[in-house]
């Protein structure tokens, strides 16, 4: 095994089994989200996700038309007929049926039912009935009509309706969107720069204490920003920040910057000597250098540590409902809105799951669209 | 102000004043404070060098200094203060009315808990994951999506979770997966099969793996011809010894267990409200975030290991397990090690899940929801800032280690 020519082992096919399976169970619980985000509140109650991917057979209760107004004479009967899917139930068919709720799949479809003195009822798998009945019988309300019926996969866009743009104030998350977003950037952006120029001097300047302070940074990346918390906290209420979005970026460019200065250090410190040094002979200040070779160079570094920090602000709740989020809650961002609806719905799944979808996509569609600058980093990061 | 446009606004006051800073202190350290030219030129120049350095750190130290290192005093500082008396001195008090507490322990139980199994399994499945995705087409494909709950939020993945762990009453339909192939089970063959001769299977490898694992660090005991180092290293290989005698013997205990206990078959469960093993199900969590992690990284190192060494093992005849297990677990041991403390890390820290799924009810409590608990619920910030200590405590054997081998590498 292992690369070497004309070996093959006799285990691959055991190797693509386990690993099609692991990949499955990974998938599986995100999957379960998405599907349900999809589906109304009725279906997700009453029936696994799982179970929406297929025609599933469920029992109801429909009602025929009112017979005042639809019922057309026959001799010296009424007749009403119409079909119980109402326009959007279309592609259902019926297995059994009933008119009473005690039996409930009294009939086969097409069979004739009889109702008592000479009142009948037909329906049909596609839902078309036809009741007939004397002028007593067929008045007041429509009949009820029990039937087993096989819907369709049937999928729904009504929950991201809610979410994002109908919905009340606590269902709604655009706001909190907006407000995730409004963190986001300036905290993923300012960290970069203060952490660039510093990265570049730790890497390329020559000055005491240098490797001292390589330590420090390496020391505070593990630093828990638990112990943050408070002392920052008071700083900020002290110097009149208070709870915001100044606070709420300062604290994550503080916490960030540790990394970003130990990612872009290492990248810089493998850049080719010779550039550099060819640049100062041409007469380059370090200011250019940095800004002209420096910068442009170490893109892949940037990018990593960008999704890094972008990933981690988006996702983060504890440096949110510290610093940022007051008692008027105006500002709350999605993983503390979805933490709330946890606790006040917990049991709308349809909602609960559409929020959550919301908050996860943005992170995923940077995750697929830019897995290499997030592995390079990671790599960066920890092997070191 | 609109957020957006106050957002807009922050980006660039924030960027174009960093970049204002850098450019501006560097201009007027070479045009006003040592110009180079006129007698000194050259003086200055070498002048303007030596400051250069510090104008680039400043920011980043200002930052590193104010929202890091300042912390880590105050918080001692408010550890060691009462905050009703005006923040008198009070010695070790609140640390020794942390210990009181029984949800204290009980966090630490579950922290320890946590930091056995979380890098354990997460480690353990990506180094499987790498080795069995190495070497086929759609490898690539595979780990992308193992890796992909990395983007997730651990809010996200709570929620996700409480899905899969919904109960409904006995008679609904369950709309969570566990419960519906919970009420698969009914006690047959299949029920014995799954949930006691599996788990038995598996605890006795966990224990196995124990037991080889202590025999490596009590060897030298025996053998005197291993024992190298000083009285540290063989006193940190008498407790690695205990703690593994422990954990055997939590297992055989579970063995134990597996075997005699009735399961409640055909009534769906609360999961997460199951003491002790709701700690778990929380984990399942962590676990499923963080293997996607250790699998990249494992896999880097797996195809770093030289082609030639698998090579002679090939020849010399060993199996696919021995080249797993003898040539490149041996080989990517150090890589191992960082996953590991690196999860290790992210563990202690652990918030979001707790705070999410249970917020430490039903005993899942951990040391930094406990933390949040008293410094923002009961606003007792003396135990708040005492159990922070604690997670820094617990953090600062990897800190050490950390700087120590940064600064072994740069030498």
């Amino acid at each position: 095994m292992d690369n070497i020519a004309g070996s093959k082992s006799s285990l691959t096919w055991a190797v693509h089994i386990s690993v099609a399976l692991l990949v499955a169970l990974w998938l599986f619980p995100t999957v379960g989200l998405f599907v349900s985000s999809f589906r109304t509140a009725d279906q997700i109650s009453s029936s696994g996700w799982w179970a929406s991917m297929f025609a599933a057979e469920q029992n109801e209760v429909y009602r025929t038309a009112d017979p005042d107004g639809t019922r057309v004479a026959d001799g010296d009967m009424f007749v009403v007929s119409g079909n119980i899917f109402e326009a959007g139930l279309e592609g259902r068919s019926i297995s059994r049926w009933g008119t009473s709720s005690r039996d409930v799949s009294a009939y086969a479809v097409g069979e004739t039912a009889d109702m008592g003195d000479g009142e009948t009822m037909v329906l049909e798998a596609d839902g078309s009935y036809e009741w007939r009945g004397t002028d007593d019988q067929i008045s007041g309300r429509g009949q009820r009509i029990f039937a087993t019926v096989t819907a369709p996969p049937d999928f729904t866009t009504e929950n991201y309706e809610t979410v994002l743009l109908s919905g009340n104030n606590t269902d709604n998350m655009a706001k909190a969107f907006y407000s995730t977003l409004t963190v986001t950037i300036p905290a993923t952006i300012i960290p970069i720069v203060i952490a660039a120029f510093a990265a570049y001097a730790l890497a390329w300047m020559d000055f005491p204490g240098r490797a001292l302070l390589i330590a420090c940074v390496v020391g505070l990346l593990v630093v828990p920003l638990q112990l943050a918390l408070i002392p920052l906290l008071k700083l900020h209420l002290g110097i009149g920040i208070g709870k915001g979005y100044l606070g709420v970026w300062l604290a994550h460019t503080g916490f960030g910057l540790p990394l970003a200065i130990y990612l872009l250090r290492n990248y810089m410190v493998g850049l080719p000597r010779d550039i550099i040094e060819n640049a100062k002979v041409d007469g380059a200040t370090d200011f250019q250098i940095f800004t002209k070779i420096i910068l442009p160079l170490s893109f892949p570094a940037l990018a990593s540590f960008a999704i890094f920090q972008f990933l981690w602000t988006w996702n983060d709740l504890l440096v949110a409902r510290v610093f940022l989020i007051d008692s008027s809650g105006t500002t709350t961002v999605m993983t503390s809105q979805i933490v709330e609806l946890l606790g006040t719905r917990g049991g709308n799944w349809e909602i609960l799951a559409t929020a959550a979808f919301v908050s996860i996509a943005v992170p995923l569609v940077v995750f697929f669209a830019m897995q290499r600058y997030l592995v390079r980093g990671l790599l960066a990061g920890s092997v070191k | 102000m609109n957020p957006a446009l106050q957002g807009l606004i922050t980006i660039i006051v924030g960027v174009g004043g960093c970049v204002g800073y850098f450019w501006l202190s560097n201009q007027v350290l070479d045009k006003v404070l040592f110009p180079a030219r006129g007698d000194d030129a050259g003086r200055n120049i070498n002048r303007a060098n030596q400051i250069r350095p510090w104008l680039f750190l400043f920011p980043a130290i200002f930052a590193l200094g104010l929202y890091l290192a300042y912390p880590v005093v105050e918080t001692l500082r408010l550890s060691l203060t009462d905050r009703d008396a005006g923040g008198a001195f009070v010695g070790l008090e609140n640390y020794r009315r942390m210990m009181a507490e029984d949800t204290f322990w009980e966090a630490m139980r579950n922290n320890m808990l946590w930091l056995i199994v979380v890098p354990a399994a997460s480690t353990a499945i990506g180094l499987l994951v790498a080795q069995l995705t190495d070497r086929i087409a759609w490898g690539a494909i595979a780990k992308s999506l193992i890796f992909m709950p990395m983007a997730i939020s651990f809010v996200g993945a709570s929620v996700i979770f409480k899905l899969i762990y919904d109960a409904r009453p006995a008679g609904q339909a369950q709309i969570g997966v566990m419960n519906a192939v919970w009420l698969q089970f009914d006690g047959g063959p299949m029920s014995f099969i799954m949930l006691r001769l599996l788990p038995a299977i598996i605890l006795i490898a966990f224990i196995a793996v124990v037991a080889y694992v202590a025999w490596i660090f009590l060897k030298p005991f025996f053998d005197t011809s291993l024992r190298k180092g000083g009285a540290v290293i063989q006193a940190m290989r008498g407790v690695f010894a205990i703690v593994a005698a422990w954990l055997i013997f939590l297992s055989l205990r579970s063995l134990w267990g597996v075997f005699t206990i009735t399961y409640a078959y055909g009534e769906p469960q609360q999961w997460l409200t199951i003491p002790f093993w709701n700690n778990f199900f929380l984990m399942v969590v962590l676990i499923w975030i963080q293997t996607g992690f250790a699998m990249v990284i494992l896999s880097a190192a797996l195809r770093g290991i030289p082609e030639e060494t698998i090579e002679a093992a090939i020849i010399d005849g060993a199996n696919p397990f021995q080249i797993f297990f003898k040539i490149k677990v041996p080989q990517i041991m150090g890589t191992i090690v960082v996953v590991w403390t690196t999860i290790t890390l992210v563990v202690l820290k652990v918030f979001d899940i707790v705070f999410a799924m249970t917020n430490g009810q039903w005993d899942t409590q951990v040391l930094a929801n406990y933390m949040y608990d008293k410094l923002f619920r009961s606003l007792d910030w003396g135990v708040g800032s005492a159990s922070a200590m604690i997670i820094m405590l617990l953090v600062s054997p990897i800190l050490i280690w950390n700087v120590w081998s940064a600064r072994k590498e740069m030498k």
